[in-house]
């Protein structure tokens, strides 16, 4: 009789364990019933697409249709040699661009970030909050905003930057007005600086709205990271001698450090798919010199309609991704554990 | 004042300028003294940084307040005139379509409220699962779910657009519907009256493919926080794991929720590659949309005091929600993670 019970109860509890177990897998089917049918199932898809030379008359038929070629690594063959048939377009340019573009930001607006932060932490500055709430502006505008404003203060006649730039002509005694091009002009004003590609006029001015852009945001995480720095670290070094300067090298970067990695590894991967704020800039222009590879895959499954060639390019995409991922990933890492220690 | 001072100097006033000059101005009491020199240059400083942030905004701030058609001529940075003309007329008639702007809005507002939503309710459950149980295959799932974060939008851009294509609705005439391609008409011919790909509900469905593990990822790094002694006592008051989800956890996670929908909202509310892919019909554009067609190539008929006021109605609802929302966006973010 005992025994039976026993063994009833353990049988009855193993059950309920059993319907415990599943619990998860219940929680997670909506999910993964939805990602199943619009994120795996197209990446797999891709996958096969970018096998094919899938073109406009194969739309109406996908897959099934009876034309459809399989032509093995071409697409993906092409588009490191540049076999498409796109002009001004190789693929190592573009790449090489697309990480100088990211970083050249990235090491431009961290430091803007640190420096109006410290600077508005100064004890006693008076408006203090003023300037705050002026600081965070950029932060609240949506970036697609901000690129179709630039890139009408960039334009060649009546663009606020030539505008202004005539002013302080003006200021030193030149009458001409001044007319840069500086979205369409192809030559290069510093001709050595990316060995593998020119950076036209176009990329100094992305490089200026982008920046107008980027280091509010590094100024919001530096100032979180500024007031939890104790007081009394400077006091005390103040009482040792220690001159402004090396208070901010030896004080406020060391402990800056594990908070701002972080937020430029985030800048880092914000700025290399920027989509929005090139393709509204420059669209890739001019003859593709500020193309990264994002604005490069959208055109050519939106204008080209090379559907077989963008799919491959995806695939390099994620390729990239995966790579920048897993190297930016070991730098937080790597500052983790400097904030333990 | 100072110089003043200064220049009617006897020897013993250069004193009082020196004086004058470092006297302390920091008001807070028991901090570092901050001599008014010093204060005057960080002013200055703070000054010209302003002006760098306020620049592009009082220029648009400007264009849009101006009642003249014609391309600004002049750099000018303080409206003149106050004048409404441009909004009006962004109001009226935003495109040379014949959609008004009320359509746009309301197509802007279906798709990035109707994401943010979907994506919640289906993220939300399974944040939930990898936040509080260990089960075998939850790293296996975790990096399946995670993996498109890596992936750019425009990534998946090729497959969904292929897919979709593929899917219409056809009228065959004689009051027979067909769903391509599950169902042709008979002899494969058909009047197509809805086509997914061209629709707001197909770009709404591409987009939740971008949004979904974003959610999953932000909710999974606050519910990471909650604490698991609520959920413990629920348990040994004999609740079982959907009555604890539902009551306790849920409503504890309502802040999250909020954040993760606002968040996926300002988003959403400024997409434009996939929707500028998917959607030909004028009809369906967005404001986003709209806003480009203002620019570039589109550009040259239309008078920059109406691109002003569009960016500035484009903007607004965003810069509003973030102002309102500012504390939890940032602190929502940081949870997510430092959680991861």
């Amino acid at each position: 009789m005992a025994t039976a019970t026993a063994s009833i109860r353990r049988k009855s509890k193993s059950k309920a364990e059993r319907r415990k177990a599943l619990v998860p897998y219940l929680y997670l089917i909506p999910a993964f019933a939805v990602m199943t049918v619009i994120t795996f199932y197209p990446l797999i898809y891709q996958l096969i697409v970018s096998f094919t030379d899938f073109q406009t008359k194969d739309l109406r038929f996908g897959l099934a249709s009876p034309e459809l070629n399989f032509i093995g690594f071409k697409n993906y063959i092409d588009i490191l040699t540049g076999g498409l048939p796109v002009q001004n377009f190789e693929f190592f340019r573009v790449l090489v661009y697309n990480f100088w573009w990211a970083l050249t930001n990235v090491l431009v607006h961290v430091p803007a970030g640190v420096l109006i932060a410290v600077l508005l932490n100064t004890q006693g500055l008076w408006f203090k909050k003023i300037y705050r709430a002026v600081y965070i502006l950029p932060v609240v505008v949506p970036p697609i905003v901000v690129a179709t404003v630039w890139r009408n203060i960039f334009d060649e006649q009546y663009g606020a930057m030539n505008q202004f730039l005539t002013v302080i002509a003006q200021f030193f005694g030149s009458a001409d007005p001044v007319r840069l091009r500086w979205l369409t002009e192809f030559t290069p004003p510093i001709p050595w600086l990316l060995p593998t590609g020119p950076l036209p006029l176009a990329y100094y001015a992305m490089m200026i709205a982008n920046f107008w852009l980027g280091w509010p945001f590094m100024t919001v995480v530096a100032t979180g990271a500024l007031q939890s720095i104790p007081k009394e670290l400077y006091e005390a070094a103040s009482i040792d001698g220690a001159t402004g300067s090396q208070q901010f090298w030896n004080i406020t970067v060391p402990l800056l450090r594990p908070a701002m990695i972080p937020a430029a590894v985030y800048g880092f991967t914000l700025s290399f798919n920027l989509f929005n704020f090139v393709f509204f800039m420059t669209q890739g222009g001019p003859a593709r010199s500020t193309e990264i590879l994002v604005t490069f895959a959208y055109d050519l499954v939106r204008n080209l309609r090379l559907f077989g060639a963008a799919a491959a390019f995806s695939v390099f995409i994620f390729i990239v991704s995966l790579a920048v991922f897993l190297i930016t990933n070991r730098i937080t890492r790597a500052t983790e554990s400097y904030t333990e220690a | 004042m100072a110089t003043v001072t200064a220049t009617s100097a006897a020897p013993k006033e250069k004193n009082f300028l020196v004086r004058f000059l470092t006297m302390n101005t920091s008001r807070e009491v028991g901090g570092r003294d901050l001599p008014l020199w010093r204060q005057i240059l960080l002013q200055l400083l703070t000054l010209v940084i302003a002006a760098e942030v306020l620049f592009p905004i009082m220029y648009i701030v400007t264009l849009s307040f101006s009642s003249k058609t014609t391309r600004p001529s002049a750099l000018e940075l303080i409206p003149r005139e106050f004048s409404l003309t441009a909004y009006q007329q962004v109001l009226d008639r935003p495109t040379a379509n014949p959609v008004t702007f009320i359509e746009l809005l309301k197509n802007s507002f279906l798709l990035s409220a109707g994401v943010g939503v979907v994506a919640l309710f289906v993220a939300v459950t399974a944040a939930y699962a990898f936040a509080r149980f260990r089960f075998k295959l939850r790293q296996v799932l975790m990096i399946m779910v995670f993996i498109p974060l890596l992936m750019p939008a425009v990534g998946l851009s090729t497959p969904l657009y292929l897919l979709m294509n593929q899917f219409r609705i056809m009228d065959c005439g004689k009051d027979v519907t067909a769903l391509y391609p599950l169902v042709e008409c008979a002899g494969g011919t058909g009047k197509m009256i809805f086509k997914l790909r061209d629709s707001l509900l197909g770009v709404g469905i591409a987009m939740v493919a971008g949004a979904l593990p974003f959610a999953v990822w932000n909710l999974k790094g606050y519910l990471d926080t909650i604490p698991l002694e609520l959920e413990e006592a629920a348990a040994i008051d004999g609740a079982d794991a959907n009555q604890v989800f539902f009551m306790i956890v849920l409503p504890l996670a309502i802040p999250q929720l909020a954040v993760t929908f606002f968040l996926g909202f300002i988003g959403h509310w400024q997409e434009f590659a996939l929707p500028w892919l998917f959607l030909s019909k004028p009809e369906s554009y967005t404001l986003a949309m709209t806003l480009y067609n203002m620019t570039g190539q589109y550009a040259n008929a239309i008078p920059w005091n109406r691109f002003a006021a569009m960016a500035i109605i484009v903007a607004l609802p965003v810069a509003i929600t973030y102002i309102a929302l500012q504390k939890y966006i940032t602190s929502g973010l940081t949870t997510g993670a430092v959680k991861g």
